[in-house]
């Protein structure tokens, strides 16, 4: 899917699995490493899609888990979802800028 | 379309994303008149059920399984779909789809509205919880959005008496208009470029349509801020559950008393009304009091169903499930499998039956297996008895009930026995298999209602008495009849059961058994508690009571406590941690997994548990001088 991918900043984007618990910022692409996780990275991609990670959308990590801090608790415009670190991964977002 | 017979119901069926309060809404619309079975072929629950719109058009309404999308990953939503669709023969294709949605949180629901448009049905937005919507201030431009969307747009409160009003006047309305009639399907399998579009046309609805407010729900967010603490809610969860075990040991006690009085003045009353005898001995010792064992255990049934009730109303399965995810997973678990597992507590079967909320076949496999692992209710009662005969009812630092605790150890005993079994799984069935990801939307927290719980805990009720009635009635009159007959020579001077089947099947299996210090009157109990677990007891009872008279079977705890070791009843009380499960629960495994290789392997695993574990406990029991 080469035309709905948008290229990432990479200076500012950073994976969603490695930031910080209170992490605030916008999704700027969905990219699914290959060979990662149990299914394909089409897959992964379609389920972070249908549960509201697109381009443009608002993500705000509000919880972690005790162990590993995995999984996280992201908050995505205004629903709450759970999901582990490994796929957060393919979730680009940049930080807001502190008002 | 509908013009079938002019007579015919209206097929509408209820889609929407996980949460969105759609059974609830199907509670609402079609009452008390609604039958749950299976579709044909798979094991989903195909939940149905009849209503009447003002104008009297009758209505035939069907609830599919939650989805976010008909992509169709497990076999739930692959039903959604193919009912959708129209693709199930036995089925009707509805002529109209309800597709529910949270008002307070609508993004995922929209996006699933404009994959449901391209299937060409006549397809109405039921916007639930409109109250809540309001009060949170979330402002929605119905009319704007339903131009956006070109679909009808309704507002409904699944959970207000009157909040379905809107919805049923707007049936008649769609079935005399022209919206009612069907266009082309053009649906295709989405591929993530057409989801990702499909969320930004939702997206971009939301902007025109919908005001959020600032601040999300403030009360989730306090209440999160302590229950997802990394510590604290692992705290809380872990004193959630303590509480549970213990409410369901303490409260349920008065109520239990209550019947278990009731039946014994049944049993006396048939006693004093029919001739002494063999009729008389059936009725009372096989009939009344077989029955009126098992019985006694529906208010423990029930406060555990209401527990966890409450839990899956109140949003916060979702939590635990998020809170579990890091630990299930160490095992081999995945953090989905918490809800099957934990519905396992109180009974394996609609435990099994909840694995299919996990996609990946072998998770699910993964889970099934351990499912049974899990101290479900029916172990109870032979927890319960045992207990109570030897462990003395003191209190430890001066409030823990000490029989609550050690009903507590078993518990752990389970959760631990059920997480090592799924490492080891994990380690030696699916070696090469990856992790599958663990995705969970987190719901708002909602005040439980007390209706749909009343009306769960009904359901739970019936489904016991059901089982109580029949699978448990027949086994009570096969090991009355096993041993009653055949009847003692002439001039026998031993108690009569000692001539009994039952007794030679118990003596058969000494050998086999002796090792684990069972004596053949627990292996007579052991072969009907294989066939639903709980009725060992009343096995028990019917063996003693039919062996000692009437004062034993009165106090059946009194008799096991005289005739067994602290040994012996350790050993019983771990053999029915692991215990090979109930005929039920197997068939159940059989059906969910499609093969008997699934359900042999668990009754063979579980049964090489049982003895082993048994064997090591009697024998250090012994060694440390409880023989």
């Amino acid at each position: 899917m080469p035309e709905s991918r948008q290229p990432v900043n990479v200076r500012s984007s950073q994976p969603l699995g490695q930031a910080p618990c209170g992490f605030r910022g916008r999704v700027d692409a969905i990219e699914v490493p290959v060979a990662t996780t149990g299914l394909p990275a089409h897959e992964i991609e379609s389920r972070l899609i249908e549960l509201g990670f697109v381009e443009g959308a608002h993500v705000e990590i509000l919880h972690e888990g005790a162990f590993g801090r995995d999984p996280i608790a992201v908050r995505v415009n205004h629903a709450t979802i759970a999901l582990r670190r490994r796929e957060a991964m393919a979730i680009f977002a940049t930080a807001d800028r502190p008002a | 379309m509908s013009s079938v017979t002019a007579a015919s119901a209206w097929h509408l069926a209820l889609v929407g994303t996980p949460n969105s309060g759609k059974t609830a809404l199907f509670n609402a619309l079609t009452g008390s008149r609604q039958k749950v079975a299976n579709y044909p072929g798979v094991t989903v629950e195909r939940k149905a059920g009849l209503l009447q719109t003002p104008a009297g058009r009758s209505v035939n309404l069907i609830d599919l399984p939650g989805t976010y999308s008909l992509r169709g990953r497990s076999p739930d939503e692959e039903i959604t779909r193919d009912v959708v669709l129209g693709r199930v023969a036995s089925e009707s294709a509805p002529e109209l789809l309800l597709c529910v949605a949270d008002a307070t949180n609508l993004r995922l629901s929209l996006r699933l509205v404009i994959e449901l448009k391209r299937v060409g049905r006549p397809l109405v937005l039921v916007l639930n919880m409109f109250d809540i919507a309001q009060r949170r201030g979330v402002r929605i431009d119905l009319d704007r959005l339903s131009a956006e969307l070109g679909i009808p747009v309704v507002t409904a409160v699944a959970v207000r008496r009157d909040g379905t009003r809107q919805l049923l006047g707007r049936m008649d309305e769609i079935a005399n208009s022209r919206l009612g009639a069907p266009g082309e399907n053009t649906w295709q399998p989405p591929t993530p470029a057409d989801l990702r579009a499909a969320q930004r046309e939702a997206d971009r609805i939301i902007a025109a349509a919908v005001a959020m407010p600032a601040k999300p729900d403030t009360l989730t967010t306090r209440a999160d801020a302590v229950l997802l603490h990394p510590v604290a809610g692992l705290v809380i969860l872990l004193a959630l559950l303590f509480v549970m075990f213990q409410a369901v040991f303490s409260w349920a006690q008065p109520l239990m008393e209550l019947i278990s009085s009731g039946f014994a003045a049944l049993g006396l009353a048939a006693h004093d009304l029919l001739p002494p005898g063999l009729l008389q001995s059936f009725v009372q010792n096989g009939v009344i009091s077989g029955v009126g064992s098992v019985l006694v255990f529906l208010p423990q049934i029930l406060i555990l169903f209401l527990f966890i009730l409450l839990l899956e109303d109140l949003g916060y399965m979702a939590r635990a499930a998020f809170l579990m995810d890091r630990i299930m997973g160490s095992a081999g678990l995945h953090g989905r499998a918490f809800i099957p597992l934990l519905s396992s507590f109180a009974c394996a079967i609609p435990g099994i039956m909840a694995t299919r909320v996990i996609d990946n076949r072998r998770d699910r496999l993964t889970t099934i297996l351990v499912a049974p692992l899990m101290t479900c209710s029916a172990r109870i009662p032979v927890y319960t008895l045992i207990i109570s005969a030897f462990i003395p009812a003191r209190h430890v630092w001066g409030f823990v009930s000490l029989q609550g605790l050690v009903m507590f150890g078993l518990y752990a005993a389970g959760i631990a026995s059920a997480l090592g079994v799924s490492f080891l799984a994990k380690h030696f069935l699916w070696q090469e298999h990856e992790t599958p990801p663990f995705m969970l939307e987190l719901p708002d927290y909602k005040l439980p209602r007390p209706r749909a719980i009343a009306m769960g805990l009904y359901t739970r009720a019936k489904m016991f008495l059901h089982r109580a009635g029949t699978t448990i009635f027949s086994m009570m009159v096969l090991i009355w009849f096993l041993a009653s007959f055949p009847r003692p020579p002439e001039g026998a001077t031993d108690p009569a059961i000692n001539y009994s089947l039952a007794a030679m099947i118990g003596h058969a299996l000494e050998p086999v058994l002796a090792p684990v210090g069972f004596n053949w009157q627990i292996n007579v109990a052991l072969i009907p508690g294989m066939a639903a677990r709980e009725v060992a007891v009343a096995a028990l009872g019917t063996v003693y009571a039919i062996e000692g008279g009437k004062e034993a079977a009165e106090q059946i705890g009194q008799a096991l406590a005289s005739k067994w070791s602290l040994a012996t009843a350790l050993a019983v009380l771990v053999w029915y941690i692991f215990a090979p499960q109930c005929a039920s629960t197997l068939a159940v495994i059989r059906r969910e997994t499609g093969s008997w290789k699934w359900m042999a392997v668990t009754f063979g695993y579980m049964l090489a548990l049982a003895y082993a574990a048994s064997f090591i406990t009697f024998h250090v029991a012994v060694a440390l001088g409880a023989g």
